[in-house]
């Protein structure tokens, strides 16, 4: 446990000296504004839908780009036989990094929490429950996508390329919601069921089922056990 | 303390180490001397369980590391190969992540950094930033996070490439204060600096152990020739010539004048031989004057380049 913590204070540290964190938090903040504030009043509505619906697609590319880093640039610049040498075991490194990366972006999405204000002082009979799982739906797509970011970063010393490669596999979970039009009838059922849109949508309506939370439970641990794995292979090479 | 057991990686096809095997007691400083991709740091890294061996396996106090890495890892203090670190983190960060993966927090921290730095000399540097420092501090930095739990081995791989001479010396002389209270594993390729430094020298070609013993065991076991260097004033040279019929153990290689009248010549004997006394007399005899006399001992030098290109003969 203790290493675990080591890590996660390392990351959260590295993201935080230098300017990356701001930066994200910065444009984050910013993007999500500009799309929420857009249409908030045009709309005249007490909800925030219109932020709950963007910052997914936010995350897309935010999340592969905050998460590329996490492995790859230890193995880039070489460290990666440091902390790989230590008295730490390969799921700790993970489970550290990934929680690194995941505050980082909870960090950021607690940003947006000034439109809730807006929407107090402005709204009228807001559904405050309504707001409460739309946060808990984009923390749990965030927790979804950064397992994959780091999962992605694991696999190359390169962090374009884990950039790229996260924003793929991400692309994939998110588009597969789109795609049931295209699929036999008898896949549906299950492409449905991996897409994180899906889950997403059950719980921002206000519905907290267990099925959901086992979806992004299941593919978190698939994704941070993946990764583990691929650390662990360097020692067969 | 540490036991090799026919150790052996393979990269696919390639055979970089074939089954090693050696011991390495307590407390002294071996180095681990091999041509450039003799296996040298796989062999390293293997032990610190950084790789996984194809064969065989490392026991250090009588754990192995396939089963028990994690306890191995935490006797161990490792510097890997060009020293990476992270540079974005200050000196006291970079020390502090070290001590809190190996649980060494609060006052046992204090008191382990205040011990490192000033061991290894970085007073100055705590609280800049490591990639602000210069080779010198920064390989310092890794020597002590390598060290800050005080392991009872400490295994570095290449710890001086890079450094300018007064560096080097420094950090020599920091190993040689090392060793007196644990059991140091260094690796080079520059012979030199396993010589001045090191208790006993291990040397690996091609992946195998061609030679293991102290300085002076590896010369005297390698019965070859040593070199006999005389100035001599008045002396002619065809007499000098004639020395090898009253002292047969000698060659005459070569005489050489030199600006002040005097010869410089020098003479071959075998190394189990000591041809001086003769030489002496005979110089004695021929009443010339000896100004001076220098016994140049086979080099190590000569050894490596020998035992390592046998090597490559036998592997052939």
């Amino acid at each position: 446990m203790h290493n675990i913590n080591a890590i996660y204070k390392k990351e959260l540290r590295s993201f935080f000296t230098s300017p990356m964190a701001y930066i994200f938090l910065v444009v984050f903040a910013l993007v999500n504004g500009y799309f929420f504030t857009n249409t908030f009043f045009l709309y005249n509505q007490s909800d925030m839908r219109a932020l709950f619906g963007i910052v997914p697609m936010v995350y897309l590319f935010f999340i592969p780009a905050v998460s590329m880093g996490l492995i790859s640039r230890e193995k880039g610049i070489g460290t990666i036989e440091i902390i790989s040498t230590l008295p730490i075991k390969e799921r700790d490194i993970v489970i550290g990094k990934y929680l690194a990366g995941f505050t980082l972006i909870l960090i950021s999405l607690f940003t947006t929490i000034i439109h809730y204000f807006t929407l107090i002082k402005f709204g009228t009979t807001i559904d405050h429950g309504a707001v409460f799982t739309g946060y808990l739906g984009l923390a749990l797509v965030a927790g979804v996508y950064t397992s994959i970011g780091v999962f992605a970063s694991s696999l190359t010393e390169n962090q374009v390329i884990a950039f790229i490669v996260g924003i793929a596999i991400v692309l994939v979970f998110f588009l597969m919601d789109k795609l049931l039009y295209f699929v036999p009838a008898s896949m549906a059922g299950i492409i449905q069921y991996m897409s994180t849109e899906f889950h997403l949508s059950n719980i921002s309506r206000g519905v907290i089922d267990t099925r959901n939370l086992i979806y992004f439970g299941s593919i978190i641990g698939f994704f941070l056990f993946m990764t583990t794995r691929v650390l662990e292979s360097r020692k067969w090479s | 303390m540490i036991k090799i057991e026919n150790l052996t990686k393979h990269y696919g096809d390639v055979k970089a180490v074939k089954s090693i095997s050696f011991d390495l007691e307590d407390t002294q400083i071996v180095g681990f001397l091999g041509a450039n991709g003799a296996g040298k740091s796989t062999t390293l890294k293997m032990m610190t369980g950084y790789l996984t061996p194809t064969n065989g396996n490392v026991y250090v106090d009588n754990k192995n590391i396939i089963d028990h890495s994690i306890e191995i890892q935490k006797m161990i203090g490792y510097l890997p190969e060009l020293n990476p670190l992270y540079g974005e983190m200050k000196v006291h960060d970079y020390l502090k992540f070290h001590a809190d993966v190996r649980g060494i927090t609060g006052y046992d921290f204090n008191k382990s950094l205040e011990k490192v730095v000033s061991e290894c000399g970085l007073q100055g540097v705590v609280h800049k930033t490591v990639s602000n420092c210069s080779k010198g501090y920064k390989q310092r930095i890794g020597l002590a996070a390598a060290m800050i739990h005080d392991p009872k081995v400490l295994i570095l791989d290449e710890p001086v490439t890079g450094l300018d001479p007064n560096q080097i010396v420094e950090i020599r002389e920091l190993i040689k204060r090392l060793g007196k209270q644990k059991l140091v594993l260094m690796s080079s390729h520059i012979l030199q600096e396993i010589q001045a430094t090191v208790d006993r020298i291990i040397i690996i070609h091609n992946g195998e152990i061609v030679a293991d013993g102290t300085s002076d065991e590896l010369i005297n076991d390698s019965k070859g020739l040593s070199e006999l260097e005389i100035e001599l004033l008045d002396a002619d040279e065809s007499k000098i010539k004639d020395m090898k019929a009253k002292v047969p153990s000698i060659n005459v290689k070569s005489i050489m004048t030199t600006d002040s009248k005097s010869k410089k010549v020098t003479l071959e004997h075998n190394s189990n031989s000591d041809p001086r006394k003769d030489v002496f007399e005979y110089v004695v005899k021929n009443k010339w004057t000896l100004i001076q006399m220098n016994s140049s001992k086979r080099n190590l030098e000569d050894i490596f380049r020998k035992l390592t290109k046998q090597g490559v003969k036998a592997d052939a």
